[in-house]
């Protein structure tokens, strides 16, 4: 498919655009394959370059011959644009509207981006499972890595590589996968060195109404307890939703078959609740009116903060567990794709130090994000504007950043990193010309040949010129595990967003 | 003396607000100026000390088996619970608790006690630190159009305004003196503050008493005459900061707000600010909602709104953006009123001129700011912050929302303010202290007359001692955006307004952020500026040495030298590159503070002492702190969490799953 087709007027004179807090610049509007280009065409002004694919949604209105595009986008921006001429104005919309919902992955543009600088590291190659678990192996000889997902045959959610008991052979972890929700099969997310506890992750047990039962893998699960020692299972659903799942084939480890482990429920909201929240969220933002209590109300009526501190408070209970109890954990909800994820990569970031830089944080998101299965082309299809709901969008590595953002509140001399790269990244998970956050895990990946065909958002990213404008300048390495207040009053609303 | 029924008392437990369970014992101590615990543990010996003004409220709650306790509401936010083991020193605390929290002479106040070992000379230059008649020089006055009027001496015309008042050159006395008989308590429209670059002004008065027909043709010309001084406008804004309704319902009481008919050339407005009482039940039901023990986010949402304080505020805010465009855009003059025109109006004009001068937003020029439109314009500061025994109704947090204004503006301007957040919170600390006499009696008069001066001493001077503390270091004088009138986005957000927990909470030091970036940059700061002089030092030295070794032709020297060269550069890199103790850093800087610490604020001191003997980077007490925040904040982990002893937990996770 040629993109020439799509684009019925490639170029229109004398538009004019609006943003809020901007002066209006006039100028012509191009369209390309991938971009919505404005250009005043005098020196010294900017150039206004939108991808399609950060495009959420599109409002035309007509005042005689004047059309007005309104485009907003899934960084939450809004942008006008006037169009002389009511053709023009119905074919940019109309060409807008396809470009931004192709529905091949291989005609974004990652696949036609070219990078304008030299590629010093590539960051494809910059954080190696391998590489990761040689962190651990000098502290303990536990653990292995296990190669038997090398096909996705075992997991199609999961990467290549895991790392997993020592004591486990392969042959239990395929049984171990037909036990969990999505093959997730529990595996090895950190590794505390102070103590050697461990946070595992893994997707809901089916044990189903009848209460099945899987021999390894409660052997898997006791392997990793050193003898006499004690585990917490945090599930991140309620027991009541917990309860109800059993009917759908799923459920959660029962106490008597784990007799070393104790089950603790942390409530996390998931899918279309985080979705409405947001979209709420948004609208209260965009409200120009100027009643300060209406503005509360939204804010509460959003419950955005709610979710925050909800979703903090089951990290410092895992980081809780692990430093202070000195017990393992392991975590999981329904599939281990979504509030999971939440919950470990927060813990890691309240428990070691090294997260809190940024190749730190980087390699973390690499390990707990992409390579653990979050479904980023499912949750980040759509932003707050669409209209057309999906039922798999949400915006959980959002809320991921939020989290992170209020611990750098709290501890602004802790992190390496600032908060525009949170915001960076946030920009780059849902629309972006690096082919970091595309596809739904591993597997996907590898289909599309992401590695040869895309750049690697981290080789654009860990140019020394680039990371000036993303590094703290308050940063002094701090070795000690922080711990956040989860009190309302501590917790704003991020502005930055 | 002869109110302190007991002393001291034994086995006194100071409850811990964050967890409950946790409480200290120690022995509570009672002296003429303060409640002092100190704890029991020998390693800390840790001592809280409450001063009788700061005590707000004292509530005796439901005796329990380890005791009696009693609740201390403080006016600078800070809750503190003891139980007290026995009945009767328990009734006789509390008794004597009410009595010395509520003086009824002015004599019995901390300030007529308070002596920080100063000389009668430095206490003299204490209060002429912050000078008015300098400020108006400042401004340019007096000119061509204002004149210093002395129709005030002795408080002749009006017993709440200051002797010297700025007044348009062409008001004769006879205009004065006919104007303020037709102004609540005789507060005629005077000068607040001078805009030099266009000659607009902002003045200030009470309301009129117009009733529902009454004129004044001395009224008129007054505000005739104080067009006139500003030749770049042909009208006067005249701004009732009042709600309309509020404004109308004065009218039958014989006062009521300005007919545009009957005033030639004014433009009348309506900004609707609430009075003392309604911001009083505001601020009382924020502070509930921040007492509570672990509030879900809706709950201290929904709370915030209700209370309804932020968009108080932010009303507030609105009229002060109002009069500084009207003056700095316009170039008209404004004269604001309220009924009285010493609450609101002092509110108003304050943030007004805060945006407009930056004089005002440097440590000094906003000492000026509150002793020019504060206090000497007759602010009631004893019946608003209740410093003696008196109506309760009086009592509102006037002073308090003006503080959270440019607290607001602060977070809005990082670099604007060359003082920080600590400022402002000391000042309040202060205003209901009564440690220093700036913030005593109604008006200037009565400070005259109880000669407060002579017996006691300035806040100001005391802050300008301790500047260091108060720096912010982000501010950057020559920033264009900080040089002149401060602009606000033209279209008002409300997340511009935000909750000020550093206020608020600011004695739940888990909730503050952990690690202060102000405190930091004045740390680097200062090391940078060790470390150049060192460098200048030793670049002086180096200079010496090559000068010697000129003078000496020996090739050995010639080798020593670089060495020395490498030797310099060594140090220095290691004094650069080693990060620095970073619990070691932290705890300095409340050492450094100390060390405003001579005897006198005692109670900022052991905040201070806190601060450093709760060292909140070093391991264990963050830990704990962070712990305890879970434990108890978390309304659903308390039942699971793992602290509690595990095997009563295991058997009741049990019950849950066999009921399942």
């Amino acid at each position: 498919m040629e993109f020439a087709e799509l684009i019925k007027t490639p170029r229109v004179d004398n538009v004019v655009l609006h943003r809020p807090f901007y002066p209006a610049v006039e100028g012509t509007l191009c369209l390309t394959g991938h971009h919505l280009i404005l250009s005043s065409r005098q020196d010294n002004t900017e150039e206004l370059w939108l991808l399609h694919s950060n495009i959420d949604a599109i409002d035309k209105r007509f005042v005689g011959s004047l059309g007005t595009i309104i485009i907003k986008c899934k960084d939450f921006r809004i942008i006008q644009l006037d169009i002389p001429g009511m053709e023009e104005c119905l074919n940019i919309a109309s060409s807008i509207e396809a470009l931004s919902t192709l529905d091949s992955i291989t005609l974004m543009y990652p696949f036609f981006y070219r990078p304008m600088f030299e590629v010093i590291e590539d960051g494809w190659h910059s954080f190696l499972p391998e590489q990761e678990f040689e962190l651990y192996s000098s502290a303990t000889s536990e653990w292995r890595l296990s190669y038997v997902n090398k096909d996705f045959a075992v997991c199609a959610s999961y990467p290549p590589i895991v790392t997993v008991p020592k004591s486990i052979d392969d042959e239990a972890l395929r049984k171990v996968a037909t036990f969990r929700h999505g093959g997730r099969f529990p595996v090895l997310s950190y590794y505390h060195k102070k103590n050697g506890m461990v946070i595992m992750r893994s997707g809901q047990p089916l044990t189903g109404t009848n209460g099945r039962r899987c021999k390894e893998d409660e052997k898997l699960i006791n392997a990793t307890l050193r003898a006499g020692k004690r585990g917490y299972i945090i599930d991140t659903r309620s027991l009541n939703v917990a309860q109800q799942a059993r009917a759908k084939g799923g459920g959660f480890e029962q106490e008597a078959h784990y007799p070393q482990w104790r089950r603790i429920h942390k409530s996390i909201e998931r899918y279309h609740i985080l979705q409405e929240s947001l979209i709420k969220l948004v609208e209260a933002c965009n409200d120009q009116t100027h009643n300060m209590d209406r503005w509360l109300s939204k804010l509460e009526a959003s419950n955005w903060l709610t979710h925050i501190k909800e979703i903090l408070t089951a990290a410092c209970l895992a980081a809780q567990c692990i430093d202070r109890e000195g017990a393992s954990i392991l975590i999981h909800g329904t599939e281990g794709t979504d509030s999971t994820l939440q919950v470990t990569s927060l813990a890691q970031i309240i428990l070691e130090p090294r997260s809190r830089t940024i190749r730190g944080f980087e390699a973390l998101i690499e390990r707990e994000w992409l390579q653990a299965g979050h479904p980023f082309q499912q949750r980040c299809a759509q932003s707050a504007y669409c209209n057309t709901k999906q039922k798999w969008e949400a915006p959980v590595f959002l809320l991921f950043l939020d989290c992170v953002w209020q611990i750098l509140r709290q501890f602004p001399c802790s992190f390496e990193f600032n908060e525009n790269f949170l915001i960076m990244l946030f920009e780059h998970a849902y629309a972006s010309q690096f082919g970091t956050f595309l596809g739904n895990n591993e597997s996907e990946r590898c289909k599309l040949k992401l590695q040869q065909k895309t750049m690697s958002l981290w080789s654009w990213v860990n140019q020394p010129g680039e990371l000036s404008q993303f590094t703290n300048p308050l940063f002094e390495a701090n070795n000690l595990v922080i711990w956040p207040s989860v009190a309302p009053q501590s917790l704003p609303l991020w502005e930055g967003i | 003396m002869e109110h302190i029924r007991t002393p001291k008392v034994e086995n006194v437990r100071l409850v811990d607000r964050v967890s409950p369970k946790k409480a200290a014992l120690g022995t509570l101590y009672l002296t003429a100026t303060h409640v002092i615990f100190v704890e029991n543990s020998p390693d800390t010996r840790k001592e809280t000390w409450i001063l009788h003004s700061q005590i707000s409220t004292i509530e005796k709650q439901a005796t329990t088996a380890t005791g009696c306790p009693l609740l201390i509401r403080c006016k600078n936010f800070q809750i503190i619970q003891l139980i007290i083991p026995q009945e009767r020193d328990y009734h006789d605390v509390y008794i004597s608790l009410i009595r010395l929290a509520r003086p009824v002479k002015y004599e019995e106040l901390y300030c007529f006690s308070f002596n920080p070992m100063l000389d009668k000379e430095e206490r003299e230059q204490g209060w002429v630190l912050v000078d008015l008649s300098e400020e108006y020089q400042r401004m340019g006055l007096p000119n061509h159009y204002w004149q210093l009027s002395d129709v005030n001496r002795d408080y002749r015309v009006c017993d709440s305004y200051p002797t010297e008042l700025y007044v348009p050159k062409s008001a004769t006395a006879h205009i004065i003196v006919g104007s303020s008989k037709f102004r609540s308590r005789r507060r005629f429209p005077v000068l607040s503050y001078y805009y030099k670059d266009n000659h607009a002004s902002i003045c200030r008065s009470s309301q009129p008493l117009s009733g529902f027909s009454a004129r004044c043709l001395e009224d008129e010309q007054m505000l005739q005459a104080i067009r006139k001084a500003n030749p770049g406008s042909d009208f006067v804004y005249v701004v009732d900061t009042r709600p309309k309704l509020n404004a109308m319902a004065n009218r039958a009481a014989g006062k009521g707000y300005e007919n545009e008919d009957n005033y030639s050339n004014i433009k009348f407005q309506f900004i609707g600010i609430e009075n003392i009482h309604v911001m009083r039940n505001s601020l009382q039901k924020m502070l509930e909602v921040c007492e509570l023990k672990s509030p879900s986010m809706s709950d201290f949402l929904w709370g915030l709104e209700n209370s309804g304080w932020l968009r108080h505020i932010k009303a507030i805010m609105d009229a002060g953006i109002f009069i500084a465009k009207a003056v700095s855009e316009e170039g008209a003059s404004v004269l604001v009123h309220c009924s009285d025109g010493w609450d609101r109006t002092a509110q108003v004009c304050s943030v007004a001129s805060l945006l407009l001068d930056p004089h005002y937003r440097t440590l000094k020029g906003f000492m000026v700011l509150i002793e020019k439109d504060w206090i000497s314009f007759g602010h009631k500061f004893n019946h608003r912050y209740g410093n003696l025994d008196g109506d309760p109704k009086e009592i509102s947090p006037v002073i308090d929302q003006f503080i959270e204004c440019v607290w607001q503006l602060m977070e809005q301007f990082p670099c604007a303010f060359e003082f920080n957040e600590r400022f402002l919170i000391h000042i309040q600390h202060h205003i209901y202290s009564c440690q220093f006499g700036n913030f005593l009696c109604n008006s200037q008069k009565e400070r005259r007359e109880l000669k407060i001066q002579e017996r006691t001493y300035s806040l100001w001077a005391h802050l300008w001692k301790n500047r260091a503390d108060y720096l912010n270091p982000l501010f950057r004088a020559d920033h264009s955006q900080t040089q002149g009138t401060l602009h606000l986005p033209t279209a008002p957000c409300n997340f511009m307004y935000k909750f000020w927990s550093g206020m608020y909470n600011r004695f739940e030091k888990g909730m503050q952020p952990r690690q202060s970036v102000t405190d930091y940059l004045m740390a680097v700061k200062e090391e940078t500026q060790q470390l150049e002089e060192e460098l200048e030092a030793l670049e002086e030295r180096l200079e010496k040495i090559q000068k010697v070794q000129l003078n000496c032709t020996k090739v050995k020297s010639k080798q020593s030298e670089p060495s020395k060269h490498s030797g310099f550069s060594i140090s220095d890199n290691s004094i650069a590159n080693t990060p620095q103790d970073y619990s070691g850093n932290m705890k300095s800087l409340p050492s450094r503070s100390p060390s405003q610490g001579d005897e006198d604020s005692a109670l900022i001191l052991t905040q201070d002492n806190l601060k450093s003997s709760d060292p909140d980077l070093s391991a264990n007490s963050d830990q704990e702190s962070g712990v305890e925040d879970l434990s108890c904040r978390s309304p659903s982990g308390g039942e699971h969490a793992p602290s509690e002893d595990s095997g009563k937990d295991r058997d009741s996770d049990e019950a849950v799953f066999l009921t399942a």
